[in-house]
């Protein structure tokens, strides 16, 4: 630990590398936000002055050290001094989802036992005075808009600008406490505490310590060579890891600008202004940016058409070799210098992208295309593999080495282990210190020797050596003949086609895999649109034997894929059927956040699942569905059973030895 | 109560002041046809004043009264202690009355920020000539009014739509920058003449609580025209009845509520 707080050069704390910044960046950018249609900018030393006014506020109003004080708020620099004022004063920023709902919010501010929260206006004021009373130990309120607050009693809620100015007049006062406070900070100090999004069960409190940002930070912008000069656009949750570790983490580390957006529908405006150096975006991000360039080259003319089909074409042969640095040949280079400047670069500077050096993407799947669209147009778009516990980083793809399929190399001070059972375990300087209050979970997850469980299953590519992540630990199962079997793996393969809005792969212990398959209603009926297809509901459309056809290519595209993969070939689907309705929330069949229950689907259409089993060609079935008001109702339909060629596998592996 | 000549303290603890403006004996005619009738009544600084009736009921021409659209036949309006000379509307908005339209009034192929710059038009003060060199003062009066704007605009959240054509705009969305407009003008009274009507719930309440804003941000006296019993009784700290050109009730809403006149007119009963 002292190699490494040396190592840091001695800032081991956030509040440290502030004072570091402000005398070494002083004038240089620290913050922007567009407030009133203007950039406004803030500079490292007059960070440092508004974030001393509040700690010295924060002590005026009687924080002590080990307090915890939630945040709630969108990405403004004032939530990010605010944190860091926290931290100054010995105290703990909670930072919390601002669109949590109100029971969510209780849970979080009683679980930490928050005697303070920083929060945004009205709205969130309100949220608060309304589970106030669950919350044994809240003190006092500060927002940030007055707006609709006049009227509110003022004993125990504060604006944020009269704590900065009560600190600024108190100063003399709190100045030595507030330095005595900062001089305790070391590396083993708590510097946030996180909580998990809690698919599963309550949300867990993830403490996090200086060493863990602080390392985290420092070895990944030394991967990726990140300087003061970068800018990023912070807009995704501040109660998310991935923000606290881009915006606070490497910037402070850096010494970079982090630029705030001026509301949340206004961020695609406030990328293109800012242009980023280093972006950060979940696949859901670049797919929908994709689709709107999609739709609009559908609607340009002829020309413009013809151009961006032409270079796009070039792109995908050549683009990733350049961006790698790979050599290709004259022709193709001036071909590219030339689509760089017809259709390349106004197309990255439209979707805001045109400064970015580093971009990752993370948290699930990418479509390949989709990942390969933005590396062809030049865009160094690379995936990271992270988890809140490992204060993001576990594996990070280096430039030159960028794949779709995998998630990179183990980021630099990490140290990976793939067990007997296939999970991926990690352990690294950026390891969380433990669950709060959660000692049994904690011991879970975390062993004596340091080594993290990630939930997740993966391997390591035998040609590259990069990790590859095939599914969640709990869902990968072995098929009758031993081979591995990862349902979500071959799943996500066949969601990457536009006409498969889901797919639920069955064959754990069995013989051979199947699938129920769910189509998308708008891509699959916009091309019936165009075909002449006529259909009177989703039903019918579902069952139409031009449809299956299609599907069934996309089945076998799958197999074919999956034959060269000897670890899943055995999961190739031999069968599948396309379900008659759409699996829903309301029916039990998802959960809200669109993740299939596969428990709960495997039951309720059991007659479906053995007839895709017992050599039936087709099954006659009634489902009983839920109503959006709640009415219950039932339909019926009799459906095709499609059988899909599979690609005769090359000899079998047993799962990660 | 409402004798106090220095104004009352409402139920949620905001201060009323004194009369600001006051219709003496008002009578509007069009031909043979009496728009409105004998009509007097006073708003207060600071104060949500409702005109509210069944249609046809005058509201509108009162309104367009206070605006300085029509001159009234006979009566006086006193404004600010001092009785008004007839007026054209711009010599009424410079005086600090700013209004919206029933029936929206922007400029359609203007963004927004456009719409909502020509209401700062009474702070233009520099000539055509320095306009078009862009020169000295008026470059620095276009900053210092796009610096109001901007606050009007963060105020109603329309940020997002700052240089969209207002063509392209939802209704709901238009409403909104017309009141942008009225407010960037940083008027002492603003007239809304229907801010709700053709509104989803939602587009109410989100107008709703941007009318009880302003008010309570910038202490602007609000006079509104509503058919929307509920927004009304909900906003207003008092509410003149109108029907058939003649004042049938003046009062907080629970005094209205109770009055017979009241009840009579909106539940139809036959008229003498």
């Amino acid at each position: 630990m002292v190699q490494s707080s040396q190592a840091a050069g001695g800032h081991v704390s956030i509040p440290a590398l502030l004072q570091r910044n402000a005398s070494q960046f002083a004038s240089s950018p620290a913050y922007r936000e567009k407030e009133f249609g203007i950039w406004q900018s803030w500079s490292w030393s007059e960070t440092e002055k508004e974030i001393e006014a509040l700690a010295l506020g924060l002590l005026n109003l009687g924080v002590n050290e080990g307090d915890f004080i939630a945040i709630i708020g969108r990405n403004r620099p004032c939530f990010y001094w605010a944190m860091v004022a926290a931290q100054s004063v010995g105290a703990v920023p909670v930072p919390v989802y601002q669109d949590a709902a109100a029971d969510e919010m209780a849970y979080v501010l009683e679980h930490c036992g928050a005697r303070f929260a920083v929060v945004e206006d009205q709205e969130q004021v309100d949220k608060v005075i309304e589970i106030q009373d669950q919350l044994h130990q809240f003190e006092h309120m500060i927002y940030v808009d007055p707006r609709g607050l006049r009227k509110y009693d003022h004993s125990k809620l504060h604006q944020y600008s009269h704590v900065q100015e009560q600190g600024r007049a108190a100063r003399d006062e709190y100045f030595t406490t507030l330095q005595g406070r900062r001089e305790n900070l070391d590396y083993s100090s708590i510097c946030v505490m996180l909580y998990t999004s809690g698919t599963t069960g309550k949300p867990k409190g993830v403490v996090l310590s200086n060493r863990n940002i602080i390392e985290a930070s420092k070895s990944s912008s030394e991967f990726d060579r990140l300087t003061k000069a970068e800018e990023v656009l912070a807009y995704l949750p501040m109660a998310w890891v991935g923000d606290f570790i881009f915006s606070i983490g490497q910037a402070y580390w850096c010494g970079f600008c982090v630029n705030c957006p001026e509301s949340a529908d206004t961020m695609h405006t406030d990328l293109r202004e800012i242009g980023p150096t280093y972006y950060f975006a979940p696949p859901r991000v670049f797919e929908t940016q994709l689709t709107n360039v999609m739709i609009r080259m559908e609607d340009a003319g002829r020309f413009k058409k013809w151009l961006f089909d032409r270079y796009m074409a070039l792109a995908r042969r050549v683009g990733p070799a350049i961006l790698d640095g790979k050599p290709v040949s004259a022709g193709d280079s001036f071909g590219y210098w030339l689509g760089r400047m017809l259709v390349f670069g106004p197309l990255k500077d439209t979707l805001g992208l045109g400064r970015v050096r580093v971009g990752y993407t993370a948290g699930e799947a990418i479509g390949p295309e989709i990942f390969e669209f933005y590396r062809s147009i030049g865009i160094n778009l690379k995936q990271l593999y992270g988890q809140t516990e490992a204060s993001v980083f576990i594996t990070l793809q280096p430039d030159g080495e960028v794949r779709a399929d995998t998630v990179g190399i183990a980021a630099p001070g990490v140290e990976l282990r793939i067990a007997d059972s296939g999970e991926v375990f990690y352990r690294s300087p950026g390891t969380f210190e433990e669950y709060y209050k959660n000692p049994d979970s904690t011991a879970d997850t975390k062993d004596a020797e340091g080594w993290v469980a990630t939930g997740d299953a993966g391997f390591f590519d035998d040609v590259s050596g990069h990790l590859k992540i095939i599914d969640r630990a709990k869902d990968v199962g072995k098929m009758a003949s031993g081979a591995l079997f990862a349902p979500k793996y071959v799943e996500n393969k066949l969601k990457f086609f536009p006409n498969v809005l889901e797919a639920v792969i069955f064959g754990n212990r069995r013989e051979e895999c199947t699938a129920f398959i769910n189509i998308d209603l708008t891509a699959v009926g916009n091309w019936a649109e165009r075909n002449n297809i006529g259909y009177a509901s989703y039903q019918e459309l579902a069952g139409h034997p031009k449809v299956l056809e299609t599907i069934r290519d996309h089945v076998e595209e799958v197999n074919r894929s999956l034959a060269d993969d000897p670890m899943l070939a055995a999961c190739q689907i031999h069968r599948f059927l396309v379900l008659h309705k759409e699996l829903d929330a309301d029916d039990g069949e998802m959960t809200r956040t669109r993740k299939v229950r596969r428990r709960i689907v495997e039951g309720k259409y059991e007659d479906l699942l053995e007839a895709l089993y017992n050599g039936s060609s087709e099954i006659f079935t009634t489902t009983e569905v839920t109503y959006e008001d709640g009415r219950k109702g039932a339909i019926s339909a009799t459906l095709q059973i499609v059988e899909a060629s599979v690609m005769p596998m090359a000899e079998q592996k047993v799962a990660a030895e | 109560m409402l004798d106090a000549a220095d104004g009352y303290v409402t139920e949620d603890g905001r201060k009323i002041g004194g009369v600001l403006m006051e219709m003496k004996n008002i009578t509007l005619r069009f031909g043979g046809v009496v728009a409105i009738k004998d009509i007097s009544f006073d708003v207060r600084e600071g104060e949500i004043r409702a005109i509210i009736g069944p249609n046809g009921a005058g509201k509108s021409s009162m309104l367009n009264v206070i605006s300085g659209f029509y001159h009234p036949q006979e009566g006086e309006v006193w404004y600010q202690g001092a009785k008004r000379p007839p007026m054209k509307p711009y010599q009424v908005a410079r005086q600090g009355i700013a209004r919206t339209f029933q029936n929206i009034a922007l400029f359609e192929g203007m963004s927004v920020l456009d719409n909502v710059m020509t209401g700062r038009i009474r702070q233009m003060k520099s000539g055509l000539f320095a306009q078009a060199l862009w020169k000295g003062k008026a470059e620095k009066e276009e900053v210092e009014n796009r610096e109001v704007v901007e606050k009007v605009i963060d105020f109603l959240e329309i940020q997002h739509i700052r240089k969209t054509p207002v063509g392209r705009l939802p209704y709901g969305l238009k409403k909104r920058v017309e009141l942008a407009r009225a407010l960037a003008a940083e008027p002492s009274i603003l007239l809304l003449d229907e801010p709700m009507a053709g509104m989803n719930v939602e587009e109410k309440e989100d107008m709703s609580r941007f009318v009880l804003d302003v008010n309570d941000e910038f202490g602007t006296t609000i006079m509104l025209i509503e058919h929307d019993m509920g927004v009304v009784m909900d906003l207003s700290d008092r509410v003149v009845v109108m029907d058939y050109g003649k004042k049938i009730g003046d009062g907080t809403p629970d005094e209205v509520r109770s009055n017979q006149a009241v009840i009579d007119a909106y539940l139809g009963v036959a008229h003498d």
